[in-house]
């Protein structure tokens, strides 16, 4: 059932093989260099020298504008940069921010020439710890070809693909749990500290998960006794792939065998993953996940 | 009594791919049809269907696409890969009871290329249903894929039986030894080494990449009718000597955490003791076993469950005697789901009819019962098909 996406390696295979396809070219710009769009360009830009109007060239900055796609248009121009950006995506790299823009000019584009991009895919690196997050640094560079085979100018473009670093209080917790009127009480317990387990009103058996009524005795009385979070570690895992929404992997979860002699699901925290052990004592702890969750975790007795 | 009243008189598949290209409707529908040729049956002769709850193909709509007319039964079948051998017994029932005279049963989904199974889903807690609930004790700490599910029993399954990773991977070594020669199979010609198995990354310790069946694009479906009947068609029928679904005390979907030692599969001894019952038969006479593979460990653990070695014992078993076409008993002689293809169960079926039809890729001698188990971890289903 697991087909994970693709590790460090194999981006780094997929990136050299569309490295090897070379430069691919795309497709013709939709319109010729023409005089308004060059007029409008200045204008946005504050560019106010007369020059390029007057001797019918295009400002070589403007090499890009000739073949970008509106807005919500989104070509498939078999670029091999897309590729390569679709799978840093599904790796879990999912923010995106540009570091290098190099352009190079080898000669002014002229009214009435109709231009045409070729991507070339360079270089993938990482991945990299960086302040926004661990990503990897691609670079490809565009270069615009007159309709006669020359290069009019070229461009070196790097971006730096993150996973974005790990949830902040600010961001909503994505794992949230379902809860009824069986089950507040236990959700209520970890928001002030407490962990809580269903005990029968009548014949008193304890119970987690807990339950609307007893399966002992059938008494739909209920309570709660709040469990001293002591336990020791029944099994675990650890898990590596594929990524978990508001998760770094890898992690731990376990299932806890709680003194009062319930078991409960929850993640062991503060503790190497080698040192994990099943019959480790542990004691409960509770982390906030964003300002509307608690969770409770589990970490060494001895820490 | 269900015994020896319905059998399998047709099979039918798809290709299994990573994406077929084409709606699970077609596929569906090309199974089926696949099916009733092979049991030399047409749509007019259909009067029942049965899925799994989990299909998209509603049961009108296979119906309207193969040109089957009137429905007198139609059935599903709940609780995931659990299903599988569900929706036989559920045929078996209406043909031995009246209900319907011919049922087809079917599985199909775009598993890879659609909506993969394997990827966490974080509104699987979202819902107070009592399913939501169950997981809401889990979800919240990322425990939400299948791999994960599985490997925390597997864990404790090493820790009070002294297994190990290994133990594990002798499972999945044998499943691609059988797939590496059927023609039909995703890794046909693809084997394994056990060192491959112990070098492969990391999903959910102790379960490595290559302990987790793949995915698979694809259908299966079989045609069920009157053991009578069946008998007067193209093929040997596939006689349902047992049936049988089964829960355990405690049962939760793949997440049993809280009932027992953690150790074994009570949902499967259910249906163990209802199939050795029901046949009259036991492990001693069976001659292949078709295990659901979803995940290694629960391989190891139905051997013990279905009374083929002791609690505990199955690494031995595997190790010493051996789950391969020459060991003492032969395991998924396909390749399984791990080497042929995940459809849910529901081609390992189509495999236990080819054993004892005599027409299988790794044809095994003198195969005259078979059993057939469904998805582990959840509640289950198993079937006994013999010749005859
Ligand atoms: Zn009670």
């Amino acid at each position: 059932m697991t087909d994970p996406e693709m590790t460090a390696e194999e981006l780094h295979e997929l990136a050299r093989g569309q490295a090897d396809l070379g430069e691919v070219r795309g497709a013709p710009a939709p319109d010729p260099v023409n005089a308004p769009m060059i007029r409008h360009w200045q204008q946005a830009m504050g560019d106010t020298n007369p020059v390029y109007l007057a001797t019918g060239v295009a400002p070589p900055a403007m090499a890009q504008v000739w073949t970008m796609p509106g807005p919500g248009e989104r070509p498939d121009d078999g670029s091999p940069v897309t590729d390569v950006l679709a799978a840093l995506d599904r790796h879990g790299c999912t923010g995106v921010v540009a570091t290098n823009c190099e352009q190079t000019y080898h000669r002014y584009a002229r009214l009435g020439e109709r231009l045409t991009p070729a991507t070339r895919f360079t270089d993938l690196a990482g991945p990299k710890r960086t302040a926004l997050g661990v990503g990897f640094f691609a670079t490809w560079t565009v270069t615009w070809y007159a309709e006669d085979g020359a290069p009019v100018a070229e461009m070196l473009f790097r971006v730096l693909k993150f996973r974005p670093s790990e949830t902040g209080p600010t961001t909503p917790y994505p794992l949230r749990p379902a809860v009824n009127q069986d089950t507040r009480f236990f959700w209520d317990g970890v928001e002030q500290g407490e962990l809580r387990i269903q005990a029968c009103a009548d014949c008193g058996a304890l119970r987690h998960p807990p339950g609307p009524m007893c399966p002992v005795c059938r008494s739909v009385a209920r309570t709660h006794t709040v469990a001293t979070g002591r336990g020791v570690l029944y099994s675990y895992v650890v898990h590596h792939h594929p990524p978990v929404p508001g998760r770094e992997t890898p992690f731990a979860v376990g299932v806890v065998e709680l003194q009062e002699g319930v078991r409960i699901v929850g993640n062991v925290v503060d503790c190497p993953i080698d040192k994990l052990e099943v019959g480790m004592p542990l004691r409960v702890t509770f982390r906030r996940m964003d300002d509307r969750l608690v969770l409770p975790m589990w970490t060494p007795e001895e820490a | 009594m269900l015994s020896g009243r319905a059998a399998i008189a047709g099979v039918g598949a798809t290709e299994f791919s990573k994406q077929s290209g084409r709606t699970e409707l077609r596929l569906a529908a090309e199974a089926v049809w696949a099916a009733l040729d092979d049991a030399g049956l047409s749509p007019a002769d259909v009067d029942g269907m049965v899925t799994y709850s989990q299909d998209a193909n509603q049961e009108i709509a296979v119906a309207r696409e193969t040109g089957v007319g009137e429905l007198t039964f139609f059935s599903r079948v709940e609780y995931g890969g659990g299903a599988a051998c569900g929706t036989v017994a559920h045929a078996a029932m209406a043909v031995a009871t009246g209900l319907a005279r011919t049922v087809v049963c079917y599985r199909a989904f775009n598993e890879r290329s659609g909506r993969r199974f394997g990827r966490p889903d974080a509104g699987l807690g979202g819902e107070p249903t009592s399913q939501g609930l169950e997981m809401s004790w889990h979800v919240p700490f990322g425990l939400v894929t299948p791999a994960a599910w599985v490997a925390m029993f597997a864990r404790r399954y090493m820790h009070a039986f002294g297994a190990t990773s290994e133990d594990f991977g002798r499972v999945a070594v044998t499943m691609r030894r059988h797939a590496a020669t059927n023609p039909a199979a995703w890794f046909h010609g693809r084997p394994i080494t056990l060192e491959e198995h112990q070098t492969s990354r990391w999903i959910a310790e102790p379960l490595h990449l290559l302990d987790c069946c793949q995915e698979s694009d694809g259908a299966v479906a079989l045609v069920v009718t009157s053991a009578e009947r069946a008998r007067d068609l193209r093929h040997p029928p596939a006689v349902v000597a047992a049936a049988a679904q089964g829960s355990g005390a405690g049962q939760m979907m793949m997440t049993s955490y809280y009932r027992d030692d953690m150790t074994g599969l009570p949902e499967m001894s259910v249906v163990a003791r209802r199939l050795w019952e029901m046949s009259g038969l036991s492990p001693a006479d069976v001659q292949a076993a078709i295990l659901y593979d979803h995940f290694t460990p629960f391989v190891l653990t139905q051997l013990e469950e279905l009374g083929f070695c002791g609690r505990g014992e199955a690494p031995g078993f595997v190790r010493d005697e051996g789950i391969g076409l020459d060991g003492r008993l032969p395991v998924n002689p396909h390749g399984g789901q791990l080497g042929e293809a995940y459809i849910h169960g529901m081609n390992g079926i189509a495999e236990a009819v080819r054993q004892l039809r005599g027409s299988a890729a790794n044809q095994l001698a003198g195969v005259t019962n078979v059993l057939v188990t469904a998805g582990t971890g959840v509640p289950t289903s198993g079937l006994v098909l013999s010749t005859g």
